[in-house]
């Protein structure tokens, strides 16, 4: 409980700095070295031949983000399919198979890292490196990119256009991505991660047998996966190997670059709306006295709140996982095996129920997908807290896409709260009207439909019923994780579930790709849309939003519409599970 | 506030026309309109079907055509009632239509040609610009300007007000409307609409359509509803294999149980009934209008621009005090002032006498006096005494010339005086006695009681109030002071209104105004919420999206709070439609799975006997929610001003916590009601 404490204490003194830098990046503030990075850029730029003073409207970006990954997408599927033929390939890797190809670079797009392989069997140097670790660089600093503009264009610090989707793609790479990557993996690999283009070892066990331990650039593509959000592993066994975690160091590392920048966004937004809030603030007294706060002046007011209401879903998330977990399993403990370490099966000793918990927790809120212990094997209520993050999908989430969500569903809170105040709705300072509830609608059906639909298609399926290796509750669960991982893009597995087969790599890599460019798309249109409003006035009548009241609506709010959602679905699932177990 | 018979809430007969017209309403083309009641209806079709072949989707239970018959019953009554409330609603529209209607018969008018000849002919034939000649005991034909005469015409028609009112031509005053009577004098009028177009006409459309035009917020709503409506269809579509894949085969007739109970039926239900009757309610305060979103945009105003006078004040400008000169007694000051007002019957002339009198003036009407009118020229008025002696009261500077030419002189300590009042907002009236003056009447514009008060209560809810008068600035800052308002705009033009709300309006604010003269018709048009008087004139009536049939401009106070109020009825409904979904959810769920999965049986947290009455009765209760509310609904929720952040926790309470609290409770007493009846039936 109290290393618990201190993981995320230190994470609020970590995110704050991070959040500013973000924000002055994307206001095009000086920053700290940003002499070298505009030159860096600049060369860039020059190359591409983009000019990044060019604002764009909302299409503008979306389709300027959307053909961009398009094209890597044909690309890296050619290399995928052709990987055999090509060079840095010394363990003589096979080509993919079509589907699972077709899946696993619609993964790596989306930013979602769900793998249907195993890497270090299906996938040559070349592939990690071309495909997983240059999409996972890609997709994060497209998604960064897809909220940047989101962020400027609700906040109102934008008015027609959006900002330039190839120059915040280039600075987040630049300014966030790489500088973070290069301290990040300095450090892995001073704990030991290995980082070579070797082939793998061959080694004899004490036992006698031979075995084959990976090799490669292993810390390179770890610190980008946890930094990027993107979780899929150089290995099979992702983070709960020694070599992709050996250390609780480097667990902490892990856990804190996926942490750190879906934080940020959030502050970002807070400071980037305070920006606006400021310009047009007339009365000066009331500015003094909002500055005032010191918690205002870190997050931004706005930024606040939102942060609030995700930190409590986390809070409340993290301590069911820990609280099951803690509890060990009945029917072992009937079996005479000591449950008073908690349940510790498919866990690393390593790391123990808390850091497991975290972990879990963290990479599910934080829509990485990267695991260090076997989500399979959680407890039936520790098992659901991933799956419900991931169908919440608005815990900090991913890339910036979990603070779209969560103004998605601060939009919903405003409607409601705002009529029950007396006035038509407004979400800061712009009137929430029929067009934007309509794709905010949307946009909250999306989700749902893709994984409920495509569970429902799974099981009734004798193609999707092949795929699931356990039986009763177990097995939906199995399958609603699967398609929640991949509709969040956040591409853990339950595993267990023997899903490269045409119908798994089919249907999961059609979730990933509607679940991720469809959001984003309507988002960026409702920005749009937004964005076309003038100012309303703010007074004393007007519903305030940057309040911990709000917070709290707002979680309320996203249970009440999301976790309906998928109560009865919970009920045969893990809930089932857990009172049979428990009975 | 006057309020009449037509006004008057729910009757009988306005219940059973709406017991027929929901029946009529189960027409799938009118129910498309509301799409969650839609899925209702669509909902009871399938479990009708299910009840006469129960194997229809290929389940075989034998006891299933007794449920499925049950569970079809209760959402055809669940459809009724949420007709039933919009019926209702409609219903009070209606009979204020009808009675508007009986005023619209066809009368005969007295059609005066170029050369002042009167062709009779019908009114419904009568063409703008006509001029009509209508005396006394006959009935208005049409919407017009007078343009010649004085008349008392009884408008109680139009707004129940059964005090005749005047009008004449030229002023303010100058505008009638058509199916009012003239009670008195006659009238020449020149008719301002053509046929089927006039305010009556107009009036009538819009009660009998308030119901059929969705309002922007109600748009929104609807599309929230929908989509929750669509997700949970989903749910519920993919719950089927789910559960068959955990050996639970789920009747048709539990899933569209299940399905009606989530989707927001009660605010779907509802949601037209709160919009019909909160603009019901604007029409029982006597004002008209245009439209629902006029209403809504009520809720919203953040700024109110009033007339001084009329609407702040009494506009009649009231003797407060006697300020003599130096050298001069109250007693000699009051004893001209009162001889100055024995003919003056303007209000400042009463008042005078009033106060006088009050403070012990005993002075008696002398005979043989010559009364002077105040006109714009002289700027004062007087009597001449039978001796000669020449008492006058006027403006300052009018007098002090006056006192000038009689080769009088002004006291030193007059300008002080005069400076004095001028600095309490009020008007100075000097008195003199020959060349001599006496001294100062204070004039006040008395502000009208409560005003300060309902201005703390605009405050509390982030309103600011702009009073604009024709004063100078001094006077305007006192009033100004004394009522208790934000801000003025003193030696206010019309113009000055129209920019005012302009700069109002370009820092996002919506604003609202009050308005009669033809000169405010573009600031109407302009503000976000007009307000004209039916006092006024046709020009200010059509340029503003509501009109005052009592002419009262301080009922902008009162309209916005029903906006308000509309708003807040709409959220709290649907936060209380949502809230209940999660009782819904403990009572259904374990029923759905219980037999299969014993151990879920956990969930069943309200103890409900057995499934069947467990599904049952969360379908029951969410059917007469419905009813339960139509009184709220059509009421309103309370609304008491208070900063947003205690009025969201309040509602956010009673509606939100109450929400959750309330189905359990219900679906828990319906359980034990029913669950024996069930028994007898063998389920």
């Amino acid at each position: 409980m109290f290393q618990l404490l201190v993981t995320l204490l230190i994470y609020l003194l970590l995110v704050i700095p991070v959040g500013s830098y973000m924000y002055r990046i994307l206001t095009d503030k000086p920053t700290f070295g940003s002499t070298f990075f505009d030159k860096v850029d600049g060369f860039i730029y020059s190359v591409c031949g983009v000019n990044p003073q060019q604002g764009m409207t909302w299409k503008q970006y979306a389709i300027a983000l959307v053909v961009t990954n398009g094209v890597m997408l044909v690309l890296t599927y050619l290399v995928l399919r052709l990987q055999n033929l090509l060079c840095f390939n010394p363990n003589g890797i096979g080509s993919m198979e079509p589907t699972l190809s077709f899946n696993t670079v619609i993964s790596f797009m989306t930013n979602t890292n769900l793998q249907h392989y195993s890497g270090e069997s299906g996938l040559s140097y070349l592939s990690q490196m071309i495909v997983i670790t240059f999409m996972m660089f890609v997709s994060a600093a497209s998604g960064y990119a897809a909220c940047a503009a989101f962020i400027r264009g609700i906040s109102g610090y934008a008015k027609e256009h959006v900002g330039n989707f190839f120059k915040d793609l280039v600075a987040i790479t630049t300014r966030m991505l790489i500088p973070f990557s290069i301290v990040g993996g300095l450090i892995l690999i001073w704990q030991g991660v290995p980082q070579n283009l070797d082939s793998n070892f061959v080694v004899t066990t004490l036992e006698g047998t031979r075995q084959i331990i990976a090799n490669g650039p292993v810390a390179s593509l770890e610190i980008i996966k946890h930094l990027g959000t993107n979780g899929g592993g150089y290995l099979g066994a992702n983070s709960s190997t020694p070599i992709e975690n050996p250390t609780i160091l480097t667990n902490l590392v892990e856990m804190y670059s996926m942490m750190l920048m879906p934080g940020a966004c959030v502050i970002a937004f807070g400071k980037m709306v305070q920006e606006v809030r400021n310009r047009r603030q007339q009365n000066r007294s009331l500015r003094e006295k909002e500055e005032g706060s010191w918690t205002a002046k870190f997050f931004g007011r706005e930024g606040r709140s939102v942060f609030m209401a995700m930190g409590l879903l986390f809070l409340f998330s993290l301590g069911l996982c820990f609280w099951a977990e803690s509890q060990g399993n009945p029917v072992l403990a009937e079996a005479g095996l000591s449950q008073s370490m908690g349940s510790m099966e498919g866990k690393e000793v390593r790391f123990g129920i808390a850091q497991s918990a975290l972990f879990t927790t963290v990479t599910t809120s934080f829509t990485t997908g990267t695991v260090n212990n076997m989500h399979d094997t959680l407890t039936p209520l520790g098992g659901m807290v991933p799956l419900l993050n991931m169908m919440l999908n608005v815990i900090f989430g991913g890339k910036g896409v979990g603070l779209m969500n969560m103004l998605m569903y601060a939009i919903l809170a405003v409607f409601i709260c705002g009529l029950m105040i007396g006035r038509t709705p407004e979400y800061l300072g712009k009137k929430i009207e029929g067009r934007e509830m309509k794709l905010t609608a949307i946009c909250i059906i999306i989700h749902p439909l893709i994984i409920l639909g495509f569970s429902a298609l799974a099981i009734a399926t004798e193609a999707g019923l092949a795929g699931i290796t356990n039986e009763g509750f177990h097995g939906l669960s199995q399958v609603l994780y699967e398609y929640a991982s991949s509709s969040a893009n956040n591409g853990s597995g339950f595993e267990g579930l023997a899903d490269n087969s045409y119908f798994w790599n089919i249907t999961t890599g059609l979730a990933m790709f509607f679940g991720r460019f469809l959001s984003i798309v309507i988002q960026l249109a409702i920005v749009g849309s937004l964005m076309k409003k003038s100012f309303v006035n703010e007074s004393v009548g007007t519903l305030q939003t940057h309040t911990a009241s709000f917070a709290v609506i707002m979680v309320f709010v996203v249970y009440i519409f999301a976790a309906l959602t998928f109560f009865p679905a919970l009920a045969l699932g893990p809930i089932a599970e857990h009172l049979v177990l428990w009975q | 506030m006057s309020k009449h018979e037509k006004h008057q809430g729910i009757n009988s007969e306005i219940i059973s026309q709406a017991l027929v017209s929901s029946f009529y309403k189960l027409d799938p083309r009118h129910m498309v309109k509301n799409p969650v009641m839609f899925v209702v209806e669509i909902g009871f079709l399938v479990t009708l079907l299910l009840s006469f072949f129960p194997d229809l989707f290929g389940e075989s239970s034998t006891d299933l055509r007794i449920y499925n018959s049950i569970v079809a019953f209760i959402l055809f009554v669940t459809v009724l009632f949420a007709n039933f409330a919009e019926a209702v609603a409609e219903g009070r529209g209606k009979a204020q239509a009808a009675s508007l209607k009986k005023t619209q018969k066809d009368t005969e008018a007295h059609l005066l040609d170029a050369e002042g000849n009167v062709k009779i002919i019908r009114s419904s034939e009568l063409r703008k610009d006509d001029i009509v000649m209508v005396k006394a005991g006959e009935v208005i034909p049409g919407d017009g300007v007078v343009i010649e005469g004085v008349a008392a015409v009884d408008e109680s028609a139009i707004t129940g007000e059964s005090a005749p009112v005047v009008r004449e031509s030229g002023g303010d005053f100058c505008s009638v409307t058509g199916g009012t009577t003239v009670v008195s004098d006659w009238l020449k009028i020149r008719i301002t609409s053509e046929p089927g177009n006039s305010f009556l006409d107009k009036m009538i459309a819009l009660v009998e359509s308030a119901s059929h035009k969705k309002t922007p917020n109600e748009i929104a709503l609807n599309t929230l509803l929908v989509s929750l409506t669509i997700i949970f269809l989903i749910v519920i579509v993919t719950l089927y294999p789910m559960a068959q894949y955990s050996g639970v085969t789920l009747s048709t007739s539990t899933l569209i149980a299940l399905m009606v109970c989530l989707i927001p039926t009660t605010i779907g239900g509802l949601l037209s009934a709160i919009g019909i009757a909160g603009m019901d309610r604007v029409t029982q305060f006597n004002v008209i209008a245009m439209s629902g979103k006029a209403v809504e945009a009520c809720g919203d105003v953040d700024t109110m621009i009033l007339d001084k006078t009329g609407t702040i004040t009494f506009g009649n400008r009231l003797a407060a005090e006697f300020l003599p000169v130096q050298g001069v007694l109250p007693k000699q000051l009051m004893r001209c002032a009162s001889l100055t007002s024995f003919s003056d019957a303007t209000p400042e002339g009463k008042s005078t006498l009033d106060l006088a009198r009050r403070l012990g003036d005993t002075t008696v009407e002398p005979t043989g006096t010559t009364f002077y009118e105040f006109t714009a020229q002289t700027r004062m008025s007087g009597v001449d005494l039978s001796d000669g002696t020449a008492i006058r009261k006027g403006a300052a500077d009018a007098i002090e010339q006056y006192v000038l030419t009689l080769g009088g002189r002004v006291p030193a300590d007059l300008r002080e005086l005069v400076e004095r009042v001028s600095l309490l907002g009020g008007t100075p009236l000097v008195v003199c006695e020959n060349e001599q003056i006496l001294g100062v009447i204070y004039l006040k514009d008395t502000v009208k009681p409560g005003m300060k008060e309902r201005f703390e209560r605009l405050r509390a809810i982030g309103i600011k109030t702009i009073m604009c008068t024709g004063d100078n600035q001094l006077t305007a800052a006192t009033i100004a002071e004394e009522a208790g308002v934000d801000g003025f705009v003193a030696e206010c033009k019309p113009e000055d209104k129209i920019s005012l709300i302009k700069k109002e309006q370009a820092e996002g604010k919506i604003v609202a105004m009050t308005g009669d003269g033809t000169n405010d018709a573009p600031a109407l048009a302009q503000a976000n919420v007009g307000l004209a008087m039916n006092s006024g004139t046709t020009a200010a009536k059509e340029a503003a999206n509501m009109v005052d049939l009592d002419s009262d401009p301080t009922k902008i106070l009162e309209v916005v709070e029903i906006g308000k109020q509309l708003l807040i009825t709409r959220g709290s409904l649907t936060t209380f439609s949502i809230a209940n979904d999660i009782a819904k959810y403990f009572a259904i769920i374990p029923a759905m799975f219980m037999v299969a999965i014993p151990q879920l049986s956990i969930l069943n947290i309200m103890d409900l006997s057995t499934p069947y009455s467990a599904i049952l009765s969360a379908l029951i209760f969410n059917g007469l929610i419905i009813p339960g509310l139509i009184p709220l609904a059509m009421k309103g929720v309370e609304y008491k001003p208070m900063s947003s952040g205690k009025m969201l926790a309040k509602n956010m309470l009673i509606y939100g916590v109450g929400g959750v609290i309330t189905p359990f409770i219900g679906i828990k007493l319906i359980d034990i009601v029913i669950s024996p009846l069930l028994g007898t039936l063998g389920l």
